[in-house]
């Protein structure tokens, strides 16, 4: 394998000086072209960092020392502040990773259901634990949070692509499939697995041509629309009430925030109505504390 | 009886639901059509009335958020969307993505003109890249139709979107956060105030509103106020889509008006699965406290839950039966929130920390009985004290599964360990999966 770093026994990370080397130029050239795609999606470019780290990724299969220069050179950052936002984020390695990295879900709901069996499965037969790379520079195995398909319990993510209702036999022939080099299919999505380079350059921002394949909806996720048809359930019908009324407010319409004594005179945008808050009509209850995962709502 | 009503899932079952194609047969952009034609005024108003409130857990009024901007200063107003969807047991953004990407960017599209927004955002966890494709593919379709770009339609407005995709961060969830981490940042939240509607992304007046809530905003310019409050309780309008997962016969997804409750969406999961009963449930995600069996008929509205003790959330329904042990479920929420603990603040990054100390010994049967006085404890002092939602979030399994289990705690003292058989609770020891 590359000797690109070493994990010391701390758990401290020291960037190889390989990673420092310069890129060749073509590649060089290849990435400022792409970085200049992406800076121009943003009206502050330091908002393409992640995207960049994510390109960086595609073209050295890491968080490279001489990926962080570039960024940093590119978006008139420091290197340390580059590296202060590469080191935050867990999708972000900062070491070699296998060609696909296999994300076994044990949080609580996955670990329950199998998860945790799962992963000793995978992890004994393989002989690597969690941020691990096989020898052969396959597989890089990782304990992944909830991952948002919890009606598919257990979940294994395989280079971020969904493996639903997963035994330890199965994810375990996933993970042969992928050593030795076959097409491996997602239950939901593309027709098969890209590598970790390719999945990069995805989440970098530039399409694949993939979009189209594998399948709208996995079965759980029709589970309730199965069954509203079966039972004949629909929501109410629209009505036909062609007209929207701003109705009940006493707000003449058009007449900007309308309400007499409004605070902005002058303005055509709409404002709430002074003193208007949450909890003294609509809801009482939103004083509560927001669950973060979900917050800005 | 409450009956489901899809809407927002009613074409996921087409070969082709995540196509522009599809969307627009089934009816999709008549209702950006028709904003287009309203007052800007009118749009917010619409939403204030038809009360939808923030489908990503806190419940906020959507359109009263909308009403927080100050007036138009000439310089850019942003809309940007939370897609970052990682609450422990939270589903229903995700799958919604994945099959119909284009009701979001039609929300995206109303939300913008409602508020005067010229570029919108779309914050995607990174970990799903299949539905970043769809999600890419759909804004691009809407390009090319017309539906996004110069000049929409004829009517002078213009919106660019982008979609983003994060990199694999919890906390990005919460809305500061996701703006920093916007920014090209660490994902650390922010003081408030000022709030993200004065001062929000590059400083500037943002609205961040949910998946689920704008992806909804379609149907209340389409039906109206009065339709879509027709559905759900007085306070907790219209309908949701509620995510059943763990041990049910049939988890999955149902969209049903808010105010439905467990007993009738598990009659219509096939109640929980062969030969076992409930033990305990999330009525919103890992973050929200746990409820047990005693709580099967409460209606699942903002209202109603918070009375009965817990939060709506995001309608995450992890249900665990007789052979999970709760001990180890919330030890292992503890570790997520240990791990997600962004180090910003001292009560949450100290405090997780010291929570998964103790949840992990007495999982394994190496505490003492006063750890459950210290995990109160160290409880106390993080709920309410913490920089963000994240630390009060970690709290709550602990208490709660204390309040009601309390005996298991001290079962796992006196046996010198774990009483479960972890095999028993898996979906291969029954081996009886019906939609395998």
């Amino acid at each position: 394998m590359e000797n690109y770093g070493e994990q010391t026994a701390s758990g401290y990370f020291r960037v190889a000086q390989e990673s420092k080397e310069p890129y060749a130029p073509e590649v060089e050239a290849q990435f400022q072209a792409d970085a200049e795609q992406i800076i121009a999606r943003y009206p502050q470019k330091r908002s393409a960092l992640l995207p960049m780290l994510h390109l960086v990724q595609s073209v050295d299969g890491y968080v490279t020392g001489r990926g962080i220069a570039l960024c940093a050179e590119l978006l008139e950052l420091t290197e340390a502040e580059v590296s202060g936002v590469a080191t935050f984020y867990t999708q972000y390695k900062r070491h070699p990773n296998g060609d696909y990295t296999v994300g076994v879900c044990t949080n609580t709901l996955c670990a329950v259901m199998g998860g945790d069996k799962i992963w000793d499965t995978v992890s004994e037969r393989l002989g690597i634990g969690h941020d691990e790379t096989t020898e052969d520079g396959k597989i890089t195995l990782e304990r992944v949070e909830c991952n948002a398909a919890c009606d598919f319990a257990p979940v294994v993510m395989a280079n971020w692509e969904f493996f639903d209702n997963q035994t330890p036999e199965s994810t375990l022939q996933m993970v042969e499939d992928l050593r030795a080099g076959k097409d491996v299919r997602p239950t939901r999505g593309p027709d098969k697995v890209a590598t970790f380079k390719e999945t990069s350059r995805v989440l970098a921002g530039f399409l694949d041509g993939h979009a189209d394949e594998g399948v709208g909806a996995g079965p759980a996720s029709l589970e309730g629309l199965k069954l509203a048809k079966e039972r004949g359930w629909t929501a109410p019908a629209m009505g036909g009430t062609s007209d929207v009324q701003p109705e009940g407010s006493g707000a003449p319409a058009g007449a900007g925030a309308g309400q007499p004594g409004e605070e902005h005179s002058s303005t055509d945008t709409p404002a709430n109505a002074p003193g208007e808050k949450p909890g003294t009509d609509a809801s009482d209850s939103t004083q509560q504390p927001a669950t973060p995962g979900e917050k800005g709502n | 009886m409450t009956t489901l009503t899809p809407i927002l899932s009613a074409t996921w079952d087409d070969p082709r639901s995540w196509t522009l194609e599809t969307y627009e047969r089934a009816g999709g952009y008549a209702a950006l059509k028709k904003a287009l034609g309203m007052s800007k005024e009118d749009l917010v108003q619409l939403t204030k009335d038809s009360g939808l409130r923030g489908r990503g857990g806190a419940g906020f009024p959507t359109g009263m958020k909308w009403g927080f901007l100050p007036p138009p200063d000439g310089g850019p107003r942003y809309l940007v969307v939370n897609a970052d969807e990682s609450e422990p047991g939270t589903c229903k953004d995700i799958p919604l993505m994945m099959a119909n990407p284009q009701v979001l960017i039609e929300g995206v599209a109303i939300t913008s003109f409602a508020i005067g927004c010229d570029h919108a955002f779309i914050y995607l966890r990174g970990e799903v890249v299949h539905v970043y494709r769809r999600l890419l593919r759909a804004v691009e379709e809407a390009y090319a139709a017309g539906h996004l770009g110069k000049d929409i339609h004829g009517s002078g407005f213009n919106l660019d979107v982008t979609v983003h995709a994060g990199a694999g961060a919890y906390i990005c969830g919460e809305e500061t956060a996701l703006l920093d981490s916007l920014e090209g940042r660490r994902g650390q939240p922010r003081l408030k105030p000022p709030f993200p509607a004065v001062a929000g992304l590059y400083a500037r007046p943002t609205v961040v509103n949910n998946v689920e809530s704008i992806a909804s905003v379609p149907s209340i310019v389409s039906g109206g106020a009065d339709w879509f409050g027709g559905m759900g309780t007085e306070k907790s309008k219209g309908y949701g889509i509620f995510s059943l997962s763990g041990h049910v016969t049939r988890p999955g997804q149902y969209e049903a008006p808010l105010g439905i409750t467990l007993r009738e969406l598990l009659d219509m999961a096939g109640g929980i699965r062969n030969g076992h009963e409930l033990k305990f449930w999330t009525p919103g995600g890992s973050s929200t406290p746990l409820f047990t069996q005693e709580h099967l008929d409460v209606p699942l509205d903002f209202e109603s839950v918070g009375a009965a003790g817990s939060m709506l959330g995001t309608r995450a329904l992890q249900i665990f039966d007789e052979t999970t042990c709760v001990v180890r479920a919330v030890d292992r929420w503890t570790d997520f929130y240990k791990h997600e603990s962004c180090g910003k603040c001292t009560p949450c990054r100290e405090g997780t920390w010291w929570l998964k100390q103790i949840m992990g010994r007495l999982e394994h049967g190496q505490g003492t009985e006063e750890d459950l006085d210290k995990l109160l404890d160290i409880c106390d002092n993080v709920l309410g004290r913490a920089f963000c939602a994240l630390g009060d979030g970690a709290t709550s399994p602990i208490t709660s599964s204390i309040k009601y289990f309390r005996d298991e705690y001290v079962a796992h003292l006196t046996q010198g360990g774990c009483p479960f058989d972890r095999d028993a609770a898996t979906v291969f020891a029954t081996n009886q999966k019906v939609n395998a």
